[in-house]
């Protein structure tokens, strides 16, 4: 396969998963905006945050967060190379340089999400149109998802394809925590206290865990069961463990595949132990935002070995 | 100007007579393929037609609606330079199909034989003896001034001997046994794709039309040009050659059938920045490391091939591929220099091309060419220029052209002028009245002009040519504009088993 082919895939589905991580920040920061009576706005900044859009935001915007200017911004502006507009046309002219590895159905999936969208993205979205719009994101994402896992060989393709998305989401669900932390935290310290309602359902609905959290630990939200729960459960699909693993399982069949290991499957191994050989407590012990941003920058170098490693820029 | 676009979104450059004036050709009635001249249905649309009466037109109506939803589902389109929106366009397709009988078809299929075996002979001695020119049947400078005659390839024999891997063949029709060549095209013919879904498009869409008509397959053909490919592969390169698609990148107007080519081979889609010469060998950088390749279906301009021996800006080639080309380390295909065979000035040549490499007269007929370098063609051209085509040697896209018939008196004048000035820099040829075939409309079947694209593939091993071929059609009434940025369409074609 050629490096150039393994970087596409790699990147259109960070892409894809990146656009409907978007599509979700927005869904949970509009529901908390919408449940809060005062300073809705402020909300925005941090969804923003967590979106990793806020830099590029305070250059075109200015200091001042509107709902609607961060909305904007994250879905349709041409600006922001992570708009959903942009991820979904990214991903799909990835798609079309990698076209020879991807099944019909798989590339009429991303062609679609990317026709859909453009037409869905193109004026401004009234808010009274936001749900369907949201909704629309995450199901075309789906879409190809499912193509993906119906149709294509799981052969070293499949792999790299597969690596892009454990990446971008174990990326995406730790930022969500980091730009979070700061209300778990304080009552963490408090045993037994719940937090903000709003702010914890804002947290798990960010990540589509609201059922799954409640089907693990009931109806009592405390901060460190959230944090457990998004970290290290190994059952919930977008958790930081559940995505090492999945990232680790991928490098590995590429190990098997081509008979050789290389410097980022030791990286990769090292970045695994490091997430799951500390229980909850020792992480909140040591730190969670330091954990996180370690984690973050462990996670960027993997991603960077792993281009080197396969060549797919060189 | 669409660039690469140009080979395949041409304008028809053979204009209609009318039929309020006599030109040279005696103007007649129109030629239509399913109902001849004279309104009385022709014999291989016969079946065709007893389905098509029984149809209900809102179903059909329904499915070509439903055609061009599959087209842009599965992303057959073209991409049109200088427009930043929507840079991406569907051709349009239309459901009725363009029906030749076995019996026509065999005829043509051994007049396009003898023509490109005569085509590669010519390119192989064009660039070693040049016997044709010692002969006195092409003037020298025909070959000396001619831009597309590439320098480097003089003496370089291609592995195999074959030049032009993959021919296009444009052809005319104006009568029931009437065919013209238009136009020869040898360097990286575009549109096969098209001939392909448009096949799976009407597999799909009216699956009981092919169980009553016997239609020859086309669907092999990814399969034979792979074949045909590696049969071309250089010594030594082994059992299972390496075969790869070299294409410009996603923004290319060609790029959907890049992919489509490589995806149905199952080869590697490679850009230049994928390969490097490694070890004497062109090589492609994949996961593992480097990897030879043996045999590249190049669809990039020769221009654009190598930086180090042509064009020294270009990012889209490989820097000395041309090296190890003449070293015999790769085949390229088409073979670099063959766009001095399809060039507008060799083409008034052909006829005597095709006798002296095939020692048998040319089958398929050339449209007759008046060249303006020789003074009494000159003179006949100017008297008659209101009835003729006049076109630039070098031109394409339809650019610098004349249609006498539909030209005002100043534009007539205009180029007086410049034929006089430049006599060398022009050909002019008669206009002839090509042949329609219905396209279906809002009111039922309608009459529009079509050219025809049959696909050549040449290897040691022989020639093959896929039944059928590409048709372009006129969508608008009365237009000869084929081109496809120009409201032109295009129709499954089929040859009838015979």
């Amino acid at each position: 396969m050629l490096g150039k082919t393994a970087g596409g895939l790699y990147w259109m589905f960070r892409y894809l998963e990146r656009s409907e991580n978007t599509a979700r920040l927005i869904e949970a920061g509009q529901r908390i905006a919408l449940t809060r009576s005062s300073s809705a706005d402020d909300e925005w900044a941090g969804v923003l945050q967590s979106a990793g859009a806020f830099a590029g935001y305070l250059v075109a915007y200015g200091e001042e967060v509107t709902r609607d200017g961060a909305i904007d911004w994250m879905l349709r502006d041409k600006d922001n190379p992570s708009s959903v507009l942009n991820m979904a046309e990214a991903a799909r002219n990835n798609a079309k340089t990698v076209r020879t590895a991807l099944t019909r159905e798989v590339w009429e999936s991303i062609n679609e999400n990317w026709m859909t969208l453009k037409e869905a993205l193109a004026r401004k979205i009234p808010e009274r149109d936001l749900p369907e719009v949201l909704t629309l994101i995450r199901q075309r994402s789906a879409f190809v998802r499912g193509a993906m896992h119906g149709t294509m060989l799981r052969n070293d393709i499949y792999n790299f394809a597969r690596i892009g998305t454990f990446i971008e989401r174990a990326d995406n669900t730790a930022r969500i925590l980091d730009v979070k932390y700061y209300v778990l935290l304080p009552s963490a310290m408090a045993v037994g206290t719940n937090i903000d309602n709003v702010q914890w359902q804002n947290i798990l609905r960010s990540v589509s865990a609201e059922g799954g959290f409640q089907m693990t630990y009931g109806q009592d939200a405390r901060p460190r069961e959230i944090a457990q729960f998004l970290m290290l459960d190994k059952r919930m699909p977008r958790s930081l463990a559940f995505c090492m693993d999945k990232i680790r399982d991928n490098l590995g069949y590429l190990v098997a595949d081509y008979g050789r290991r290389l410097p980022c499957h030791d990286l990769c191994d090292r970045l695994a132990l490091n997430t799951m050989s500390h229980s909850i407590d020792q992480i909140i012990e040591m730190g969670l935002h330091e954990f996180i941003t370690d984690f973050l920058k462990a996670l960027a170098e993997l991603g960077g070995q792993t281009e080197i490693d396969y060549r797919f820029y060189i | 100007m669409i660039g690469q676009a140009a080979n395949f979104v041409r304008a028809l450059v053979v204009s209609c007579a009318r039929a309020s004036k006599i030109g040279p050709m005696e103007a007649q009635k129109t030629f239509d393929e399913m109902w001849g001249r004279d309104d009385s249905l022709r014999q291989p649309y016969e079946d065709f037609n007893a389905w098509f009466t029984a149809e209900d037109a809102a179903r059909l109506r329904k499915k070509q609606a439903e055609a061009e939803r599959l087209f842009r589902l599965t992303g057959i389109t073209f991409n049109v330079y200088g427009r930043a929106e929507a840079a991406e366009r569907l051709i349009p397709f239309d459901i009725i199909p363009r029906i030749i009988s076995g019996r026509e078809w065999s005829r043509l299929a051994r007049g396009i034989e003898q023509r490109v075996r005569a085509i590669n002979a010519f390119l192989h001695d064009i660039y070693h003896r040049q016997e044709i020119v010692r002969a006195g049947r092409l003037p020298a400078e025909m070959i000396a001034k001619n831009e597309a005659f590439l320098p480097q390839m003089i003496g370089v024999t291609p592995p195999g001997g074959v030049y032009t891997h993959i021919v296009g063949v444009d052809l005319v029709r104006t009568g029931p046994d009437e065919f013209y060549v238009l136009e020869d095209n040898a360097r990286t013919p575009s549109g096969v794709s098209y001939m392909l879904e448009n096949r799976e498009t009407m597999l799909q869409m009216f699956p009981e039309l092919f169980s009553k008509n016997r239609v020859q397959p086309v669907s092999n053909y990814p399969k034979q040009l792979r074949r045909s490919l590696a049969a071309c592969a250089p010594d030594g390169a082994g059992e299972k050659p390496t075969v790869a698609v070299l294409t410009p990148g996603i923004y290319n107007s060609a790029y959907y059938e890049h992919s489509f080519l490589a995806d149905k081979m199952g080869v590697e889609l490679v850009e230049g920045h994928d390969l490097r010469v490694v070890n004497g060998r062109v090589a492609m950088r994949t996961t593992e490391g480097y990897q030879p390749i043996d045999v590249l279906y190049r669809r990039v301009d020769d221009d654009f091939l190598d930086p180090l021996n042509f064009n020294p800006d270009s990012a889209l080639g490989v820097p000395g591929i041309m090296d190890v080309y003449r070293a015999g380390g790769i085949t390229i295909a088409n073979a670099p220099g063959t766009g001095i065979a399809d060039d507008k000035a060799i083409y008034s040549y052909m006829p005597d091309i095709v006798e002296f490499y095939t020692g048998e007269k040319a089958i398929l007929q050339n449209v007759p060419t008046w060249r303006c370098s020789d003074p009494s063609s000159l003179a006949y051209v100017l008297d008659n220029l209101a009835d003729l085509v006049v076109k630039e040697v070098h031109g394409s896209g339809g650019y610098g052209m004349l249609i006498g018939p539909t030209s005002s008196k100043r534009e007539l004048e205009e180029f007086r002028r410049k034929l006089k000035s430049r006599p060398n820099n022009y050909i002019a040829q008669p206009t002839l009245s090509l042949s329609t075939v219905p396209i279906f409309t809002k009111s039922g079947l309608a009459p529009r002009h079509v050219d025809l694209r049959p696909f050549v593939l040449v290897s040691p091993k022989g020639v093959d040519i896929t039944p059928g071929g590409l048709t372009r059609v006129a969508l608008k009434k009365g237009s000869l504009v084929v081109n496809s940025s120009q409201g032109g369409g295009t129709k499954d074609t089929w040859v009838l088993e015979e």
